[in-house]
C-alpha cells in the first residue's frame, strides 16, 4: 500500500469517527488509537500523537459555537486548567516509562469506563441553592441562559472536583485522549453545575489539556505530520458536519451503538496488550 | 448595574474567543493541506514505516526548527508547522485571557491564568 492510499484510508476512518464523536457525545479522540493500533498496525507512541492532535482540533472546532452561546464559565475552566494541564504532563511524562503493552491495557480500561460515564449521564444534576465560601472567594459562581432568563448556579465540592481534573488530565496525557467524560463527571457530580454549563467547560477545557500533552509529545518525536494529518482533517471534517446534524439525529440508539463498537475497541486492546503484540 | 455590565463584556470575549479559536484551527488546516499536498505530490507513492517506532527526526521536533523546515517548502516540515499553529490555538485563547484578566485588574486570575501559560509553554519548549 503507498501513503497515499493508506492516508485516505485513515481520513475516511477518522471521519466517521469525528461524526459519531460528536453526535453522541463522546468524542472522536477515543477511537482514533484503536483504529491506528489495530485497524492499521501503528505503533502506539504514534497513534497517541496523531489522537491528541485531533482531540485539539475538535476541541477549538466546536468551542467557537459552544463559546458563543455564552453556557461555558470561563474562571472555572481556567481555575480548572492548573490541574488539567500540571495532569497532562505528568501522564505524558508517565508515558515515556511504560511500556506499550501496559499502555493498551490501561487505554482498554479507561474506555470502558468512559463508555459506562457517558450512558450513564441521564436526569437532572442536582443544582445547589447555597454558595460555597471557596467558590466565592474564587469567584466561580456565574449565571447561565435558561428559558426566559438567566438563572444562577453555586459551585461546590471545589477540592475533590480540582482532584479529579488533575487525573483527567493525566488520563489525556498519558493516551492521548480528552478525557471529556471525566471532566463532565466532575462538573456534574462533584461541582454540581447544570449540564449544559459542564459540558460547554469540559470542551473548551479539552483544548488546552490536550495542548499541554502534545507540546511533549512534539518535543519527544512522537507525533508524525504525515500521520497526523489525516487523522486531524477528517476528525475535524466529521465533528464539524456531526454537530449541524446533533438536533436531527435521534442519539439515544446511536450512543448505544457507539459505546457498544467502543467496549469491543476496549477489549481488542485489553487482549492486545496482554499477548504483548501492539 | 455592574453585574449587568459584566455580562456584556464577558460577551464581547467570548464572541472574540470564539473567533479566534476558529481562526486558528483555519490557518491549522490550510497549513497542514497544503504541506500534504507537496508531499504526496513527491512521496506519495511510497511507504513509510509506522510498525516500529523510531521517533521523529530533530527539526520536527522543536517549534524554532519547524519553521525553518516549514519555510524551505518541505512537505513534512509544513505539514508540521501546520499542527503547530493548531497546538498553539488553544495557548493563544490563553494569551488573551491573560490580557482579559489584566485590564479588569482581576490579579487572582491573572495570577491563576499566567500558572497554565507557564505550563503550556514549558510542555512546548522544554517538556520531553
Amino acid at each position: 500500500m503507498s501513503i497515499l492510499t493508506f492516508a485516505a484510508l485513515i481520513w475516511i476512518a477518522s471521519l466517521f469517527a469525528g461524526f459519531l464523536g460528536a453526535l453522541t457525545g463522546l468524542g472522536g479522540g477515543v477511537v482514533i488509537v484503536p483504529l491506528l493500533t489495530l485497524g492499521f498496525g501503528v505503533d502506539i507512541r504514534y497513534a497517541v500523537g496523531a489522537s491528541l492532535i485531533s482531540v485539539i482540533a475538535t476541541s477549538s472546532g466546536a468551542a467557537s459555537a459552544y463559546v458563543k452561546e455564552g453556557f461555558s464559565n470561563i474562571r472555572i475552566g481556567m481555575f480548572l486548567e492548573v490541574a488539567t494541564t500540571i495532569g497532562a504532563l505528568v501522564g505524558a511524562f508517565v508515558a515515556a516509562r511504560l511500556s506499550t503493552s501496559v499502555i493498551a491495557i490501561i487505554f482498554g480500561l479507561i474506555l470502558i469506563h468512559s463508555s459506562y460515564l457517558t450512558i450513564k449521564r441521564i436526569g437532572k444534576p442536582k443544582l445547589v441553592a447555597k454558595p460555597d465560601p471557596l467558590a466565592l472567594r474564587l469567584k466561580l459562581d456565574a449565571a447561565y441562559p435558561v428559558k426566559g432568563g438567566l438563572e444562577t448556579y453555586h459551585v461546590q465540592g471545589i477540592p475533590v472536583g480540582f482532584f479529579i481534573m488533575f487525573l483527567a488530565g493525566s488520563i489525556s496525557g498519558l493516551l492521548g485522549i480528552g478525557s471529556g467524560a471525566v471532566k463532565v463527571l466532575a462538573m456534574d457530580n462533584v461541582m454540581r453545575l447544570p449540564f449544559k454549563v459542564s459540558t460547554a467547560t469540559s470542551n473548551f477545557m479539552i483544548g488546552v489539556t490536550a495542548a499541554a500533552g502534545a507540546g511533549v509529545y512534539l518535543n519527544r518525536g512522537y507525533i508524525d505530520p504525515i500521520l497526523a494529518m489525516p487523522v486531524m482533517l477528517g476528525v475535524l471534517a466529521g465533528s464539524l458536519i456531526g454537530a449541524r446534524h446533533l438536533f436531527e439525529a435521534k442519539t439515544k440508539n446511536l450512543r448505544i451503538v457507539f459505546s457498544i463498537i467502543i467496549l469491543l475497541l476496549a477489549v481488542e486492546m485489553i487482549f492486545s496488550g496482554i499477548k504483548g503484540n501492539i | 448595574m455592574t453585574n449587568q455590565k459584566q455580562k456584556i463584556i464577558d460577551g464581547g470575549i467570548e464572541v472574540f474567543m470564539g473567533n479566534l479559536l476558529r481562526a486558528g484551527v483555519i490557518i491549522a488546516a490550510t497549513l497542514v493541506i497544503l504541506g500534504g499536498v507537496i508531499y504526496m505530490f513527491k512521496h506519495g507513492f511510497t511507504m513509510p514505516d509506522y510498525k516500529n517506532f523510531y521517533g521523529e527526526p530533530q527539526e520536527l521536533r522543536h517549534p524554532v526548527k519547524i519553521f525553518k523546515y516549514a519555510f524551505s517548502l518541505h512537505g513534512r516540515g509544513m505539514v508540521q508547522l501546520g499542527l503547530l499553529a493548531l497546538i498553539a490555538t488553544p495557548i493563544a485563547r490563553v494569551v488573551f485571557s491573560v490580557f482579559v484578566f489584566f485590564r479588569e485588574r482581576d490579579k487572582l486570575y491573572l495570577a491563576i491564568t499566567c500558572i497554565v501559560l507557564a505550563v503550556l509553554c514549558y510542555s512546548l519548549f522544554g517538556g520531553r
